[in-house]
């Protein structure tokens, strides 16, 4: 690592800025990638790191600012002229073609001849590639067909594939299992230990300081500081990253546990593509209960909480709320029965963006006294609460009649929040409810659940965020193809190495050694 | 080495852009039109007078820009209605004329002599045959989700050829001397007219039923709704709204009030329907209710611009012996450069900056 450390630099940005609107994305940021290491950008969101990474691969243009590829001055205009001069970004959303197999996806969009080369020649560096990385992929197989950690190794074979020398991993492990985060992290050091430069941008602290060489702290678009990544401590990372002192423990009172809310019995459901996305599913939670349900994205989480608010059809089984049989009941049902849905998708499902913050909360409010009176809305009682909310949940707005799309994402979490709790919920359905928010807002959330909880709601939470499902619940289920592996009724005597077996489908009595009974 | 200027996606629209985009796209057709009559061979200055007097300078112009924006408005808030929900009825020429072959038929048939309940029957009946015309179409989309305007746009042509079957067959009037056309309406089924104008009293229903459409998307739950869904049908089936309800409720209005529009259309203006009565309200509907940005008071005053315009138009060929294609450019001039307008509401053009 050392002999690196004297090296020149292969890309280094220098003095970058870029505004946009009255917003400073970006003020005069260095940051620098030397052969084989790793350099992580750590920073919350909204702190600079992506607008500072899509600068770097030629998707914006910045104010000011030099870019320098292996000492040569650069302009990237467009992906196409970041990946030529050997910068290939691995976005969080995969770019590939769905439909199309892994080896048509490396040759797509190729300038020149490269794009009809024989398939042999193609296949055959494919496999050169992975063997050398240790990318295991199928060139045959059709991109959806695959896992989505095994996407994610097609996206990082693209570029290697497109010889790049630097690659950007925009948050990579927020969609892998433990084990799969471990496999990447090989990748990782085999393509250092080969002279590539890696980006790694993460807020999770844990595997920062696992892979990183030097680390940027990015906060409110500047950089706060570049250090060593060895010799560092979470909480010194964190205190940077946020700018003040971070608790990380979740402070949690015992519970007597009231009568069973919801009770879910061998409950069935599809995805939009009319595939099984919940399969036989069964469990119930009591007043003062948060049940966590933790799993790989795309398990059938969206799915199962759609399926509990009634948002999506039932095939087989029933859902019993306070009781009373819910199966296939409308939504609306659901509402006026006191669930309260957070759903991981704010701004497409939870909230109208185009519509101001009264509008937002009138929309599962509309229904009844005293927000309307009969065919007519009451918009002065609307204004009202809406403005109590505000104050209460802490909502950052200029007015009430601001459109939502304008608020932060932790602002419109907020709001959403403070209207699914405003009804005191008897079941509330929370998705990813601190999925990219800042750490200030993430305290929040979580201690508003924690008070439902004390109030004697029943919690559905679900979250892709181990440390976080682990540290609120009362019980943990592992999710996995929309089955339960296993229901863990102390989430403090089970490891994370557990549970991303469960999370890769083992079931529970397989995954968890020796005696601890669960 | 690059454009002198690039184009950014704008954050927030200013609220006087929305007054300045839809003028400066006027002005900049009128320019556009300028040139095209120019090399008509015509003043542009000239013509352009010709227009404004013609449609807006003497009484007469004035009622027949107003007798033409009184169907427009009731078309333009029925195609709006639709378009606040994101569903595209564009059909409203067929259901104008299904409410006007309706209205035919109540006074062939209804024999009554009190002018008030005649009213109220041809109401009645044009817009339940423009209601049910298009919640046919609606009901099509909720149920088996096809796509309104495909079938909204053919069961046009099925309303526009059903009308002149009876035109031509069993509903001509045997004194038209051949010509094809029903017979006149009889006094107790014409509307009111004011004064001695052609003006009838259509525009104090057209003016009435915008504030009404007002108040509905403003204040009432329905119109709350219709809101929602149109901005984000996701966020409306969480709110537990029904997207099937709303979409037959919708169409059934939206084709009712067009259906009025061709019934006051006949009972107000030419008591009598012949083939194409109608001279494509319900096609120019649907510009109008997109200039008004589906706001129902600013269909009204749109639907009065257009009104002149198409007047303006008739003077045109006229005075300046333009034929009806050329006025016909210099109106869809207008509509393209409105639309294009659009652009600027989401986007602006930053120069670039000089430095590197």
């Amino acid at each position: 690592m050392d002999s690196s450390m004297q090296q020149a630099p292969l890309v280094e940005m220098r003095g970058i800025s870029k505004a946009f609107a009255t917003v400073r994305a970006n003020a005069g940021i260095d940051f620098d990638v030397r052969p084989g290491e790793v350099h992580t950008l750590l920073g919350e969101n909204g702190a600079g790191k992506s607008t500072l990474m899509n600068i770097l691969n030629g998707l914006y243009i910045p104010d000011s600012g030099t870019i320098r590829v292996k000492g040569e001055n650069r302009r990237f205009s467009s992906p196409r002229d970041a990946i030529a001069a050997g910068i290939g970004m691995v976005h969080q959303h995969f770019m590939l073609v769905q439909v199309l197999t892994v080896w048509e996806n490396m040759i797509m969009g190729l300038p020149g001849l490269e794009a009809i080369l024989p398939k042999k020649t193609v296949i055959k560096r494919i496999q050169d590639i992975s063997t050398r990385y240790g990318l295991g992929v199928e060139p045959e197989a059709r991109v959806w067909q695959l896992s989505v950690g095994e996407q994610q190794r097609v996206e990082i074979l693209k570029m290697l594939y497109r010889r790049a020398e630097i690659l950007v991993l925009d948050e990579p492990t927020s969609v892998l299992t433990p084990q799969e985060v471990h496999h990447l992290f090989n990748t990782i050091r085999q393509m250092t230990a080969e002279g590539h430069g890696v980006v790694f941008i993460s807020h999770k602290l844990d595997e920062v300081m696992e892979i990183s060489d030097r680390i940027t702290i990015l906060r409110k678009g500047e950089v706060v500081e570049t250090l060593s990544g060895r010799n560092v401590s979470k909480e010194e990372l964190a205190e940077k990253m946020v700018g003040r002192k971070v608790v990380f423990a979740v402070d949690k009172t015992v519970l007597n546990l009231g009568e069973t809310v919801l009770e879910t019995d061998g409950v069935c459901a599809l995805n939009d593509r009319g595939l099984p996305a919940v399969r036989n599913l069964s469990l119930s939670i009591r007043e003062g209960e948060i049940l966590g349900i933790a799993g790989i994205a795309g398990n059938g989480q969206r799915e199962l909480c759609e399926a509990l608010s009634g948002l999506r059809p039932i095939q087989f089984g029933r859902v019993i709320l306070m009781g009373v049989d819910m199966t296939g009941a409308h939504p609306i049902e659901f509402i006026k029965a006191g669930v309260g849905y957070i759903p991981a998708d704010r701004k497409g499902t939870g909230l109208v963006g185009s519509m101001n913050l009264r509008e937002n909360f009138n929309l599962k409010n509309f229904w009844r006294k005293p927000y309307s009176r009969g065919i007519f809305l009451s918009w002065e009682n609307v204004a009202g609460e809406t403005g109590r909310i505000v104050e209460r949940f802490g909502v950052a707005t200029p007015g009430l009649g601001v459109p939502v799309r304008n608020l932060s994402g932790g602002n419109q979490q907020r709001l959403m929040l403070g209207r699914e709790l405003s009804g005191t919920p008897r079941l509330i359905v929370a998705m990813q409810p601190t999925w990219g928010l800042d750490v200030g807002a993430t305290e929040f959330v979580r201690d508003q659940l924690l008070r439902q909880r004390e109030r004697g709601a029943a919690i559905l939470l679900v979250s892709e965020d181990l440390e976080e499902v682990m540290a609120l619940s009362d019980r943990l289920a592992v999710i996995h193809k929309g089955e339960i592996m296993g229901v863990v009724d102390d989430p403090r005597g089970v490891t994370e190495e557990e549970l991303g077996l469960m999370m890769a489908g083992i079931p529970m009595s397989a995954a968890v050694r020796g005696e601890r009974s669960l | 080495m690059s454009a002198p200027f690039r184009v950014e996606r704008r954050l927030d629209c200013p609220a006087w852009l929305n007054w300045a985009i839809p003028v400066g796209a006027v002005a900049t057709a009128l320019l556009a039109g300028a040139v095209l009559l120019f090399f008509l061979g015509v003043s542009p200055l000239a013509a352009y007078t010709a227009m404004f007097r013609g449609a807006l300078g003497d009484a007469w112009g004035l009622s027949e820009t107003i007798v033409k924006a009184i169907p427009l408005t009731l078309a333009g808030l029925a195609v709006g209605l639709s378009f606040t929900m994101v569903v595209w009825n564009i059909g409203a020429e067929g259901q104008l004329v299904m409410g006007a072959l309706a209205a035919v038929a109540v006074v062939r048939y209804a024999f009554v002599d009190s002018a008030p309940v005649m009213f109220f029957l041809m109401f009645v009946a044009a817009a339940l045959a423009g209601g049910l015309w298009a919640g046919f179409a609606g009901f099509l989309k909720a149920r088996w989700s096809v796509n309104e305007i495909i079938t909204t746009l053919m069961m046009n042509y099925i309303a526009i050829l059903l009308t002149e079957y009876f035109i031509y067959g069993p509903w001509r009037d045997p004194s038209s001397l051949g010509f094809p056309m029903t017979a006149p309406f009889p006094a107790a089924a014409r509307l009111a007219v004011l004064g001695g104008t052609r003006v009838h009293v259509g525009l104090i229903l057209a003016i009435f039923l915008a504030l009404l459409f007002r108040v509905l998307y403003r204040w009432t739950r329905w119109g709350f709704e219709l809101r929602v869904i149109g901005n984000n049908a996701n966020a409306a089936r969480y709110a537990g709204m029904d997207y099937m309800k709303n979409v037959l409720l919708a169409m059934f209005v939206s084709g009712a009030v067009a259906g009025i529009a061709g019934m006051i259309e006949v009972a107000g203006l030419q008591g009598r329907i012949q083939p194409g009565f109608s001279a494509g309200y319900g096609y120019t509907a649907i510009i109008v209710a997109w200039l008004a940005r589906l706001n129902p008071v600013g269909t009204v005053f749109v639907s009065f611009l257009l009104g002149a315009l198409l007047v303006g138009g008739d003077t045109l060929q006229v005075v300046m012996r333009l034929p009806l294609a050329s006025v016909q450019v210099l109106q869809g001039l207008i509509l393209f450069c409105v639309l294009g307008g659009e652009f600027f509401r989401n986007y602006r053009i930053v120069p670039v900056g000089k430095g590197e």
